[in-house]
């Protein structure tokens, strides 16, 4: 059986959850699972990749090219790799692996397969379209299986456990077509969005974005994280890496606290997937009481408060 | 420079999508198919960029059916000049897209091409990226910011974290996300005038390529279904529930 090449997403010290759902996801097709690390002084992240449970190898590409992961210069370098014997190549589904996944794809002239929800065997996927409202289930006769896994679809796997060989890997470096110019990261003490067990997300509803520090006070309560709808973004209430929903990020919590949010397609294709939905929205007719397990119908400006009170 | 468009008809957006009982697909006919969002942003985008002396010609491109001429007619009365359609009735996959796209490209040299970043009944996110790879041009996707400067552009990308700023060389494709702006309404008078701009139809053989798909559609089956949940009256009766129900709090 071919081996499964898994393109590890960090930030030079250590990895990102998506990795370990994306190895998850290579455990169920079967075969030797090799992580690949690119990056620039990423030894510390090879190392815990090494220990994660059930990789058999990692493959370091240590050159000052592979620094902000480029997919100019990170995709040759897969594809390299990639000729040498793997059926499959497999990254989260994030926006570091939709933006360099599909150039692997076109470079080894294979169809990619976006955001899988599982795996039904080697060569058969399923996959969420129309914003989730079908399931489809494809089939690749490519020779190298190029797929991006939907991370809230896979547990994550152990990070501990496994000892994995450390074996340094050379690449073409720099292309030369692109460069790195800064980052405007926001700064949270929240749990990441899409990794969290509870999400308390706003929309339209919050009316402005002083209103906010009323559901971060929810969520401080509930160790959750805070989201937001599209209207809510649009409207410069929050910024918009916020955003739950087909164009922003896909989550599952234990439970999705929906304050203000009427419900739209885009929104629901986002988080219908949470254990538990709780919808807090004046207007009774709102769609989103279609898919809510507990729907109040309330003021949110009276309801919000009082729910964060009866919580402590 | 030239910029060149891509667009693509879809299922419109409002759209509660049905599945096929035999389920081989999603139930299209008699049901509103419009230019796909993403789409019209890369066109605002395009235009936008002629109006600021950055852009000269705007050729915008569907591969797709017959009717995607509407689709082209709707980017040209938004301001784009000339369109082409790339005929063909089966189902187009992202690869096949970009290998249309790269032997345009290559007839028509732009200097910039301008994507959407996925189209919303597919859900791909691909067919830039594959163009950019297949032509070896930088790629600027999810572009919430576009500034082209001598030779190279400044694209500001939405990343999970945040932003992200990157330079390419030109030329380059960019692909928009939501953010990048609000597209224009097409007036009726641009709508008129757009019926009189050029419309070039060809077929992808006559282009060289195969586009046959290359991933096998097995079934499309509805999601699973949520249980009807219940309305609570009071605050404290969804602690209640949440505490001891659903024991998720």
């Amino acid at each position: 059986m071919a081996n499964i090449l898994v393109i590890a997403e960090h930030d030079g010290a250590s990895l990102k959850p998506a990795t370990l759902n994306a190895v998850t996801a290579a455990s169920k097709i079967g075969g030797d699972i090799h992580v690949l690390v690119a990056g620039k002084g990423a030894q510390a992240a090879a190392e815990a990749a090494a220990k994660v449970a059930g990789v058999a190898k990692v493959l370091l590409a240590d050159d000052a090219a592979y620094e902000h992961q480029l997919p100019e210069d990170v995709a040759p370098l897969v594809v390299s790799i990639a000729k040498g014997g793997y059926g499959h190549v497999l990254a989260g589904a994030t926006s570091v692996g939709k933006n360099l996944l599909p150039r692997v794809a076109a470079l080894l002239d294979v169809a990619a397969i976006s955001d899988i929800t599982a795996v039904v065997s080697a060569d058969t996927f399923e996959r969420p379209i129309y914003a989730g409202n079908a399931i489809a289930t494809v089939q690749s006769a490519d020779p190298v299986k190029v797929v991006t896994v939907r991370t809230t679809a896979f547990e994550t796997a152990a990070a501990e456990g496994g000892s994995a060989a450390v074996e340094q890997v050379a690449g073409a470096g720099a292309a030369g077509l692109s460069s790195f110019v800064s980052a405007e990261l926001t700064k949270s003490e929240r749990p990441e969005l899409t990794a969290a067990r509870v999400v308390v997300s706003g929309g339209r509803g919050m009316q402005s974005g002083d209103n906010f520090p009323m559901l971060e006070a929810l969520a401080d309560k509930l160790g959750a994280a805070v989201g937001a709808s599209r209207a809510a973004v649009d409207a410069g209430f929050v910024p918009n890496d916020y955003q739950v929903g087909q164009t922003g990020k896909i989550v599952a919590p234990e439970l999705y606290i929906a304050v203000g949010i009427s419900g739209a397609i885009q929104h629901l294709a986002g988080m219908k997937d949470s254990k538990v939905i709780v919808a807090i929205n004046k207007d009774e007719e709102a769609p989103i009481f279609q898919v809510a397990d507990y729907g109040l119908v309330a003021d949110l400006f009276k309801a919000v408060p009082e729910l964060t009170e009866k919580l402590g | 420079m030239k910029i060149l468009c891509a667009v693509k008809r879809v299922v419109d957006y409002n759209v509660k999508i049905r599945v096929k009982t035999d389920q081989s697909g999603v139930e299209t006919s008699n049901v509103k198919f419009s230019m796909n969002p993403f789409d019209e942003i890369a066109v605002e985008e395009a235009v936008r960029c002629k109006e600021a002396g950055a852009a000269t010609e705007i050729v915008v491109v569907s591969v797709g059916p017959a009717q995607a001429q509407e689709t082209l007619r709707t980017a040209l009365a938004m301001g784009a000049d000339r369109a082409i359609l790339v005929q063909t009735d089966v189902e187009t996959q992202p690869l096949a897209v970009a290998k249309v796209l790269k032997a345009l490209v290559e007839k028509e040299a732009p200097g910039m091409v301008i994507l959407g970043k996925q189209a919303i009944d597919d859900d791909c996110n691909q067919t830039g990226q594959m163009l950019a790879a297949l032509l070896g041009w930088g790629q600027g996707t999810f572009a919430s910011k576009v500034v082209a400067g001598d030779g190279k552009v400044a694209v500001t990308r939405e990343i999970d974290g945040g932003l992200e700023t990157v330079e390419l060389k030109l030329p380059a494709v960019v692909t928009a996300d939501l953010r990048l702006n609000e597209p224009r309404y097409a007036s009726l008078p641009n709508i008129m005038k757009a019926k009189k701009k050029p419309l070039e139809t060809v077929t992808p053989d006559a282009l060289g390529v195969d586009v046959t798909p290359r991933l096998t559609t097995v079934k499309v089956a509805e999601p699973a279904k949520r249980q009807a949940g219940i309305k609570v009256p009071d605050v404290a009766t969804l602690v209640d529930k949440l505490k001891n129900e659903a024991r998720v709090i």
